[in-house]
């Protein structure tokens, strides 16, 4: 399944790829791939900016803003952002605490 | 979980004893399994941190790495049938490999702290731990190297490809790294979406309810079911229908695809009681607005969305939710 197009904020900056292909191994999406030593992005689309790539990538050529990406923490984080008038805490899931992230 | 095996002879003395598991489930296994997926005290569904033994490890024997949730831990020590492994459980709270990868729980500071403190060096004679690839998110591989000496190797993200991953010498294939999201997972996780939705469900039910009594008019079953049947339907409609359709529900937004089921779902309970417009369009309009945001909730479950997918949804479908429900209403108790 395949979410919303062309929102997915994951760059690949191939000249700092030294092609070792980690990011390859770790992607759960088949983002990445390789070729002619290269990773690149194949499939945009299908990234869900987990981080995975970007912790793993030795020499920093992978960024993605990842994050908590449930609806329920996100208005939660608004919610409570406005009342504290904190608007740039980001989302903080609360599965640890309660029921959710099955 | 109560035996504990004898120290090996090289075994520091200040290392604590490691409790053995086996890769069979229990009944009562089963039964917490059955009450993690309804939500009854999850939380409390812990496995001890630090390492266990399968069988009768060695120092040639392979570590697998978990969270100290029940399921994810059990869904590995049941791949691992028949052999001799170490697993390392990392202290998540409580939490998946996969949500606690990216909350940092499943993280390199906690993989690095385990393995210092279990010694697991001084009882190996090899340096490589196997890691749940979904734990990427939170945990460098390099850096753990570095700090340990341990290479990490990225397992399946499935636990059953386990043995096949063994028998290729540790090499999973592209789709052993996938994460799908089949219709039997999707059901799995519709329990706790059904129970999120209780809370407005019974909100939304006691206005009706209030409204009737404010209202004057008889509050009989009957007619108190005309009004909660719609709503009923559309808190199935968004929390339940939804996540089991969703790859045929035309639309890529988790809140078009609700509105969508919701509109058909409310308007077919609309036809069966045999509401009379206007209020029928404004029983139409209110669930469609509450299934739209129900799904949207399921974004927290699913295995393909992204924040910022997320992000853009929300700003577009909480206003409209807002506006259609505002217009359901007025037609419901005003006109």
């Amino acid at each position: 399944m395949i979410y919303l197009r062309n929102v997915a904020t994951i760059t690949l900056d191939d000249s700092k790829c030294n092609g070792c292909g980690e990011c390859v191994q770790v992607c759960p999406r088949a983002v990445l791939a390789m070729a002619e030593r290269k990773a690149h992005i194949a499939n945009r689309d299908a990234c869900i900016e987990c981080g995975a790539c970007k912790l793993n990538c030795a020499t920093a050529a992978l960024s993605v803003d990842s994050g908590v990406g449930c609806a329920a923490a996100m208005i939660r984080t608004v919610a409570r952002g406005a009342i504290r008038g904190n608007r740039r805490a980001p989302p903080a899931c609360g599965c640890s605490g309660s029921p959710g992230c099955g | 979980m109560e035996r504990f095996a004898a120290p090996p002879a090289e075994q520091a003395p200040s290392y604590k004893p490691i409790p053995a598991t086996t890769s069979q489930l229990t009944f009562r296994d089963r039964l917490v399994h059955w009450r993690a997926r309804f939500g009854m005290g999850r939380m409390h569904f812990r496995v001890a941190p630090g390492l266990h033994r399968l069988g009768a490890p060695d120092g040639t024997s392979p570590v697998f790495v978990s969270a100290n949730y029940r399921l994810s831990f059990d869904a590995l020590r049941t791949s691992l049938s028949g052999m001799d492994a170490w697993i390392l459980v990392l202290d998540t709270k409580g939490v998946n490999v996969w949500c606690a990868a990216s909350k940092g729980t499943f993280g390199t500071d906690e993989l690095v702290r385990c393995i210092a403190e279990t010694g697991l060096a001084d009882r190996l004679q090899h340096r490589r731990i196997i890691v749940p690839q979904l734990g990427a998110p939170g945990v460098a591989g390099r850096q753990v190297r570095e700090r340990t000496g341990f290479s990490v190797v990225w397992g399946p993200v499935e636990g059953r490809d386990i043995p096949a991953f063994l028998q290729a010498g540790l090499k999973a294939t592209p789709a052993m790294r996938s994460k799908h999201f089949p219709l039997v997972e999707r059901i799995k996780v519709t329990p706790i979406e059904l129970e999120q939705a209780v809370l407005p469900l019974a909100l939304v039910l006691a206005l009706i309810a209030a409204t009737m009594l404010v209202g004057g008019s008889p509050v009989t079953g009957s007619a108190f079911l005309r009004k909660a049947g719609p709503v009923v339907a559309a808190v199935l409609a968004g929390a339940f229908m939804t996540p089991i359709l969703l790859p045929w529900i035309p639309f890529r937004a988790l809140a078009a695809k609700g509105a969508l089921v919701g509109v058909f779902c409310s308007a077919f309970t609309c036809l069966a009681l045999g509401l009379k417009w206007p209020a029928s369009l404004g029983w139409i309009l209110l669930p469609t607005a509450l299934a739209s945001f129900l799904a949207m909730n399921f974004t927290g479950a699913t295995t393909f969305s992204n924040p910022s997918g997320v992000r853009k949804e929300l700003r577009y479908a909480i206003p409209a939710q807002i506006a259609t429900a505002v217009a359901g209403l007025v037609l419901v108790f005003l006109l």
